[in-house]
């Protein structure tokens, strides 16, 4: 299948599920705002407007053979976050997830971090496939026997029960944040993790709830003069002690923590020039970065502003080494896109296992993959109506104007209320879990 | 022309946004307010120099930030933590001070005392956003409102530009 005209390379993009609620009066809690596979791939998260967070397991059947199909289901559903309010300031949190992040399983149970605005939470899940039975001072109800009735000990033996999946809140940090939490990121240390707010980002250990330490603050004295916040962070995936932080203003700021301990200085400076003529409005809005990504081999990161998405080389601070265009045809509508608020959508964008795809949404539940090594990408859709068991995706092209041909569609006749901002790849394998705003579509290589 | 009235539209539709994101839940966002001051700032700087073109015998429109040109520190300082509470009070006096599209000279607003001013833009009834209809009479024409003499308020020409600072449109936090 390496023809021509199969694009994304030799990738066939199939239907393999759907979750989520079929009609389409969308309830507001069950906006999906973040999906995120585990280390492995075989855990699935998603956090909702709605503060909860469901896992979903992967089930192989057959992985031995060459096409197998991976079945996702429901392993773990609670509420990770409640809405709180604010009583000094009148506000109201929203229990809204904004970011799980996997911890790198250590033991039999697995450990997500996840946030709302103000307060992140490390869960626990593990399994319960056993219980105790024979007690010697408690009925199987639970009830304490006579005392008098006991004639004889026995030893209690765990026998085995129907899987029970718990998650219990193991650390709770909160009060570190006086914005609007937007990132968090686990360390490879395994033992501190980053979160960022809009203007500033908190180092902690994953043992200690009742401090962090302030690692970056943009705050000036005088807010009158605030320019730029920060509207992404990360650590790198190797070196522990680097991470990078986008901004409203499209600029990456890489940091070293070995440099001071308030890593106002950035150690670099990712920015490229913008291009005069396509000065507008609205053109500090479209290069504000939504994500930044860095890539599983260190080496390159990837940011996501409006209209595009970038790669960067580290090593190179002057401008991206690759620049995609997602959807180049909303550029002359950016004013009925500031009217709408869609300009303001903050999708985000990832790699696949091997960091020659990166994948990115878009609207009218488009998403786009670009394949970096055979300079090849392709738009498909995520829609109930493509969804039979194995179907092929047919590609999507987007007629900007003039004569639409035959199978594309106008700008105009978009839907603008169906976005795409949250995806996912599956570490190892071709499998990648795309969410529309209360559903959540998983799609696999047809030859994986 | 068609660039003035499109900084107009924008102006007006991020005044509404301002508005509209005061009742947010989760309460206003920093990266949302400031994006949108900034569109605000690049559509002010555009319809004001499109009037300036308009206007080559040098006389300035009315500008929308008298509180800063005009006020001392001590009362500019009174004012931010008002100001900054509600954007609301803000908002309006923004828009306030944009000219109606059908008459060129402008009630001015810099020569009224500080006192008088903020009781002014305070009041919510006296503040008339600019895309809703126009409580002033039209102008038959020939007829002048009555203009102010050319003022020291009118000298920092270049201040009032940067002068919409963030402080009046993202509340303190």
């Amino acid at each position: 299948f390496a023809g021509v005209d199969s694009p994304g390379g030799d990738m066939q993009w199939c239907f393999s599920q759907v979750k989520g609620a079929i009609d389409d009066d969308v309830a507001e809690a069950d906006i999906i705002s973040t999906v995120e596979f585990n280390h492995t791939g075989e855990l699935l998260a998603t956090g909702d407007k709605g503060g909860r967070v469901v896992i979903f397991q992967q089930e192989i059947e057959n992985k031995s053979l060459p096409q197998f199909r991976s079945e996702y289901n429901v392993y773990s559903t609670f509420q990770s976050h409640e809405p709180e309010f604010d009583y000094l300031k009148s506000l109201e949190i929203e229990e809204k997830i904004n970011k799980i992040r996997w911890l790198p399983q250590k033991n039999a149970a697995q450990f997500l971090l996840s946030t709302n605005d103000k307060t992140i939470k490390l869960w626990k899940i593990s399994e319960r496939d056993k219980r105790p039975d024979g007690y010697n001072l408690k009925e199987d109800d639970g009830r304490y026997k006579d005392p008098n009735s006991i004639t004889s000990l026995r030893v209690p033996v765990l026998i085995p029960m129907d899987l029970m999946v718990e998650a219990s809140p193991r650390r709770v940090f909160a009060n570190a944040h006086t914005y609007h939490i937007n990132s968090v990121s686990v360390n490879s240390d395994h033992e501190t993790y980053l979160s960022a707010d809009d203007l500033r980002v908190n180092l902690w250990h994953l043992e200690i709830t009742d401090r962090s330490f302030n690692i970056v603050d943009i705050k000036p004295t005088n807010m009158e003069e605030l320019t730029e916040v920060i509207t992404a962070a990360e650590f790198h995936p190797h070196q522990c002690n680097t991470f990078v932080y986008s901004s409203s203003k499209g600029i990456i700021r890489l940091c070293d923590m070995r440099e001071s301990a308030l890593c106002d200085r950035h150690t670099k400076l990712f920015e490229e020039p913008e291009d005069p003529s396509n000065r507008s409005f609205f053109s500090e809005i479209i290069s504000s970065i939504s994500d930044v990504k860095f890539s599983h081999s260190g080496r390159y990161m990837m940011t996501r502003d409006y209209l595009s998405v970038k790669i960067w080389d580290l090593n190179m601070e002057n401008r991206p080494v690759e620049t995609y265009q997602v959807h180049e045809y909303l550029r002359s509508k950016l004013c009925s896109l500031y009217e709408n608020d869609c300009i303001f959508d903050k999708f985000e964008c990832c790699w696949n296992g091997n960091d020659s795809v990166v994948m990115t949404g878009s609207y009218n539940n488009f998403f786009r993959m670009f394949d970096r090594s055979q300079r090849r990408d392709v738009m498909l859709e995520a829609s109930r109506e493509n969804s039979k068991p194995m179907q092929v995706l047919k590609p999507r092209k987007v007629c900007a104007g003039g004569k639409r041909k035959k199978d594309e569609i106008s700008v105009d006749s978009l839907d603008f209320n169906k976005k795409i901002l949250h995806t996912a790849w599956h570490p190892q394998d071709n499998i990648i879990a795309v969410a529309t705003t209360n559903n959540l579509y998983i799609f696999q290589d047809k030859v994986n | 022309m068609e660039v003035n009235v499109e900084a107009r539209r924008i102006l007006a539709v991020s005044i509404s946004k301002l508005y509209a994101s005061r009742s947010q839940r989760g309460g206003l966002r920093l990266h949302r307010s400031l994006l949108l001051s900034m569109v605000m700032r690049s559509a002010r700087d555009i319809y004001h120099s499109s009037r300036e073109s308009e206007q080559p015998n040098g006389e300035q429109p009315a500008t929308e930030e008298p509180m800063d040109t005009n006020c001392d520190p001590k009362e500019k300082a009174r004012l931010a933590p008002d100001l900054a509470d509600t954007s609301a009070d803000m908002a309006p006096g923004v828009s306030d001070k944009l000219d109606e599209s059908d008459c060129d000279i402008t009630e001015d607003k810099e020569n009224l005392s500080p006192a008088k001013q903020s009781r002014k833009r305070r009041g919510k009834a006296s503040a008339a956003p600019d895309f809703l209809p126009s409580k002033r009479a039209r102008l038959e024409p020939g007829e002048e409102r009555y203009a102010a003499p050319v003022g020291s308020c009118r000298a920092g020409v270049g201040d009032y530009r940067s002068a919409l600072t963030l402080n009046q449109v993202i509340p303190a936090f």
